[in-house]
């Protein structure tokens, strides 16, 4: 029909400009922490400016609007900016905020077109299949285990009312067998590589928020880029001061603790994670460890150096160390580990990350060599 | 056009039956005409806000793209779609439930209904239809003459202007009606070179000399000569609102791109009224909607269960967040209340004694006539500056929110009434955007162009306005500047082709 061709030409306009946007920026808005936005449903929103045609508006952020609900003022209601609900009043139509949204896979292949990322070829001998069950269908017989009770309940509510039994002064609905509804499952076969990402952090008093965001920001991509290429991923997290102890993701992000720093405390749980829960013949093995590169003096380095050189690196796909710039750190460590393994190792990779804008070529160091 | 206007025999009935209800209640709209689209079409459509035929720009397949991802994604599923035109065409979701497609007719006649009858919308074009695919094909032409990018890029910069419109005008005269004839042009010029110059009043002529002395009389004079002359020769004479009027009539556009700014400007004028009545729009819709199907019997009881669902959802407030479909609704049902019980007036007003307030009935009946009488007269502005209550506020538990920097989110500020009032009010005001005027298009006596934001409290996002500068510098070709106010301080902010700046003024320019 007339009119299809003429939205998909539009639409296909719109995707050539925003494409050519991200590829062209993307530089730019990696460094943005703002980018990392929904998560929930797979899928990340990327706002591009650039193709908001921009208009005479007032500043949106933090203006604040009216909403509905019970509280105290002072109470908190979310993050973000309230959306308002559809067709928001003063909204001229067919207006929007302007984002691309992008699966992750999309997001990992733009991404691996703009920093040139080779695929991983995943070690490990086996190519586990598996299976797996999901639940997408509805069917009128099945375990009572898994009974759809809101559909159950509509369908007797419906009967009831149909027969002219339902009485609304005394709402008791009783469902009959045939109104049962039971969630049903599909068998999906999966091939399987597995692999596990341990992120270590130092968070010692030195490392603060911004060299927490940079990390943040750093570890989404790198996240993102390894997400699409395995099917299945762990993520395991690690904070050090002078001890290591691990920690969810939340904490791994929003913690700040004083205090000295041992680095080898962190690589020693590293490698104890490893040896309890990750065979190395059967997982591929991603230890990222950021730092700002403050050692404690007492040969703490040289511990580090062992027990990498003896342990760690011959089990892992590639060891990563990104030292972040910070205004009270020395940052020996990363001269110490490339004095002693030379800056081109083939497992250990280091990056030095000195701002927002080199989290780009950080990713793409270490990323860069298709382990 | 895209789907089937015949439609199935049962929900023809439905119709026929929807459409006697409604003429019955007192509705009076114009003809609808349904088509069925299937969801693809649906969500094209609403792409193209509604008209088939709109011309090409890569923001319809932006817009898809989202519709298109949120459908699949099962975030939103549009139900119907309604256009602004006589006779009235409205979209039904193929496969939807009977009962779903009837609230969907009882929705639409009431919103033709209100097309049809509030005088906001007396100006639109009611054969927008022609119009659009019209603007389709010239625009198109242009594209085959002069380029894709050629064109496009233009329409991106009347876009990034396109709600710089006087909203109101369409009702109101802000200019004297250009004078015939060359005598008014002589008088005027004669007014200019003799200026009246007022005295003051003395009892005795011999005290004239002395109250109005003629050498300062010759000097106001001069003053006024000059006054006028350099307002006679101003432009424009009194600063105006319609931005994209005054381009049309004064910026050196080629005469295609003269046609494509009156395009925009012509369609943005024609929407126009639909974003000041959204409130009203659709709190006008649902209440219909749900009178019709719960009072008149065109529904099934076997149906009550599913039009509940789909009328909760539909006016459903979700924690925290207010729903325009609900909060008009709401209003209406007040209104009704109130002028049933006649609760209005002054005595209304005066009284404080909560018990004689609440009980408080003199049963007038005026509930229904009065509803009209709102949906003819008003827009969202005045509808909640007129009907929105205390009592409403506090029973709708609105409250008003506030960044805290401290915290880094939002939170509840404050639950006063006047406060709520004051934010819906502004958010309503104008769309929702700043106000902006042209004072001078001789800025400096160098033919720059001098715009006014007449800041209210609330200051212009810098990222959007220097972009939205540039633009405005591409059609006017000549160095533009917009007065505002950022944090207090008066600020002018320039672009000159090449850079930007942004000066401290002494003191703001009055419009």
């Amino acid at each position: 029909m007339d009119t299809v061709s003429r939205i998909e030409r539009d639409n296909r306009r719109f995707k050539e400009i925003a494409r050519g946007h991200i590829n062209k920026h993307l530089r730019h808005y990696i460094s943005r922490g703002e980018l990392i936005g929904r998560r929930g449903r797979h899928l990340v929103s990327i706002p591009i400016p650039q193709i908001e045609i921009p208009q005479f508006r007032f500043g949106h952020r933090r203006r604040g609007g009216v909403g509905q609900g019970e509280g105290e003022p002072g109470t908190p209601i979310g993050v973000g900016e309230p959306q308002p609900g559809q067709g928001q009043a003063g909204d001229q139509p067919g207006e929007h905020i302007l984002e691309v949204e992008l699966t992750f896979e999309e997001l990992a292949q733009i991404m691996a077109e703009e920093l040139e990322l080779p695929r991983i070829q995943p070690k490990g001998k086996k190519n586990i299949v598996s299976e797996k069950e999901r639940y997408s269908g509805i069917r009128r017989v099945g375990p009572e285990s898994l009974r759809h009770f809101k559909r159950t309940y509509r369908e007797a509510l419906k009967r009831e009312i149909m027969s002219g039994t339902y009485n609304p002064s005394s709402p008791v609905v009783i469902p009959v067998r045939e109104d049962k509804r039971y969630r049903s499952w599909k068998e999906v076969r999966k091939p399987e590589s597995n692999a596990v990402i341990i992120y270590m952090m130092d968070v010692s008093g030195s490392m603060g928020d911004e060299q927490k965001e940079i990390v943040r920001i750093e570890a989404f991509w790198i996240d993102t880029w390894l997400r699409s290429q395995y099917e299945n991923i762990e993520t395991r997290y690690i904070i050090h001061d002078a001890v290591a102890r691990e920690v969810d993701r939340h904490t791994f992000f929003h913690t700040r603790e004083s205090g000295g720093t041992m680095i080898s405390s962190a690589y020693e749980l590293c490698l104890k994670l490893i040896h309890e829960h990750y065979a190395p013949d059967e997982w591929n093995i991603y230890p990222f460890h950021f730092s700002d590169g403050d050692n404690w003096g007492g040969g703490d380095t040289q511990k580090c150096i062992a027990i990498l050189e003896e342990e760690l690196l011959p089990v892992v796909n590639l060891f990563c160390y990104g030292q972040v710039e910070s205004y009270y750190g020395s940052g020996e460590f990363i001269r110490d580990l490339r004095d002693h393994f030379g800056s081109d190792h083939e497992v250990l990779v280091l990056s030095e990350i000195e701002g927002r804008d080199a989290i780009y070529d950080s990713i793409k160091t270490f990323l860069g060599k298709g382990r | 056009m895209l789907g089937s206007t015949t439609l199935p025999p049962e929900l023809e009935a439905a119709r026929n039956e929807i459409r006697r209800r409604a003429l019955d209640l007192g509705l009076d709209f114009f003809e609808v005409i349904f088509e069925m689209v299937d969801f693809k079409q649906m969500n094209e459509l609403a792409a193209y806000m509604g008209f088939p035929r709109r011309y090409p720009h890569w923001r319809w397949g932006m817009e898809y793209e989202r519709l298109k991802r949120s459908y699949e994604y099962g975030l939103h599923k549009i139900y119907e779609m309604v256009i602004n035109t006589d006779p009235c065409y409205a979209y039904l979701l193929a496969n939807n439930e009977l009962v779903d497609q009837k609230i969907v007719m009882a929705h639409v006649y009431a919103h033709s209904d209100f097309f049809k009858n509030n005088l906001w919308f007396a100006h639109t074009n009611r054969r927008m239809l022609d119009e659009m695919a019209n603007h389709a094909t010239r625009v198109s032409r242009y594209i085959d003459r002069y380029g894709l990018e050629e064109v496009e890029d233009f329409l991106d910069i009347c876009l990034s202007l396109e709600n710089l419109i006087d909203r109101h005008s369409v009702a109101i005269r802000r200019h004297p009606p250009p004078s015939p004839g060359s005598t008014d042009e002589d008088e005027e010029e004669l007014a200019i070179r003799h200026p009246e110059v007022p005295r003051l009043q003395v009892p005795g002529a011999y005290m004239d000399r002395y109250v109005n002395p003629p050498e300062l009389l010759r000097a106001e004079a001069e003053r006024r000569r000059q006054e006028a002359r350099r307002r006679s020769e101003h432009v424009p004479p009194e600063p105006e609102r319609d931005v994209l009027l005054f381009l049309l009539e004064h910026a050196p556009l080629k005469t295609w791109q003269h046609d494509v700014l009156s395009i925009v400007r012509e369609e943005a004028y024609y929407f126009a009224p639909q974003g000041m009545t959204k409130v009203m729009n659709e709190g006008w819709a649902s209440y219909w909607h749900s009178t019709i199907m719960t009072q008149t019997g065109v529904m099934t009881d076997a149906e009550v269960v599913d039009y509940a669902d789909h009328h909760a959802g539909t006016v459903a407030m979700s924690l925290y967040r207010i729903n325009p479909y609900k909060i008009g609704l709401e209003l209406f049902r007040d209104i009704e209340e109130r002028w049933n019980k006649g609760q209005f007036g002054k005595a209304w007003e005066e009284c404080d004694d909560m018990q004689a307030r609440r009980e408080w009935d003199l049963d007038l009946g005026l509930g229904r006539q009065k509803i009209f009488e709102v949906r003819r007269v008003y827009n969202d502005v005045g509808f909640i500056d007129t009907f929105f209550t205390e009592e409403f506020c506090n029973r709708h538990r609105l409250f008003t929110y506030k960044y805290n920097e401290r915290t880094n989110q939002y939170e509840i500020d404050s639950r006063d009434f006047q406060a709520v009032k004051q934010k819906l009010l502004f958010s309503l005001t104008n769309f929702g955007y700043p106000i902006i005027y042209v004072a001078d298009a001789n800025y400096r006596n160098r033919g720059e162009l001098y715009l006014v934001h007449q800041h209210e409290g609330v200051d212009l996002d810098l990222d959007y306005a220097r972009p939205t500068l540039v633009n405005l510098y591409r059609i006017w070709r000549r160095p533009v500047h917009v007065e505002t106010v950022v944090g207090d301080v008066p600020r002018l902010l320039s672009f000159d082709g090449k850079d930007h700046a942004f000066r401290k003024l002494e003191r703001r320019r009055m419009v």
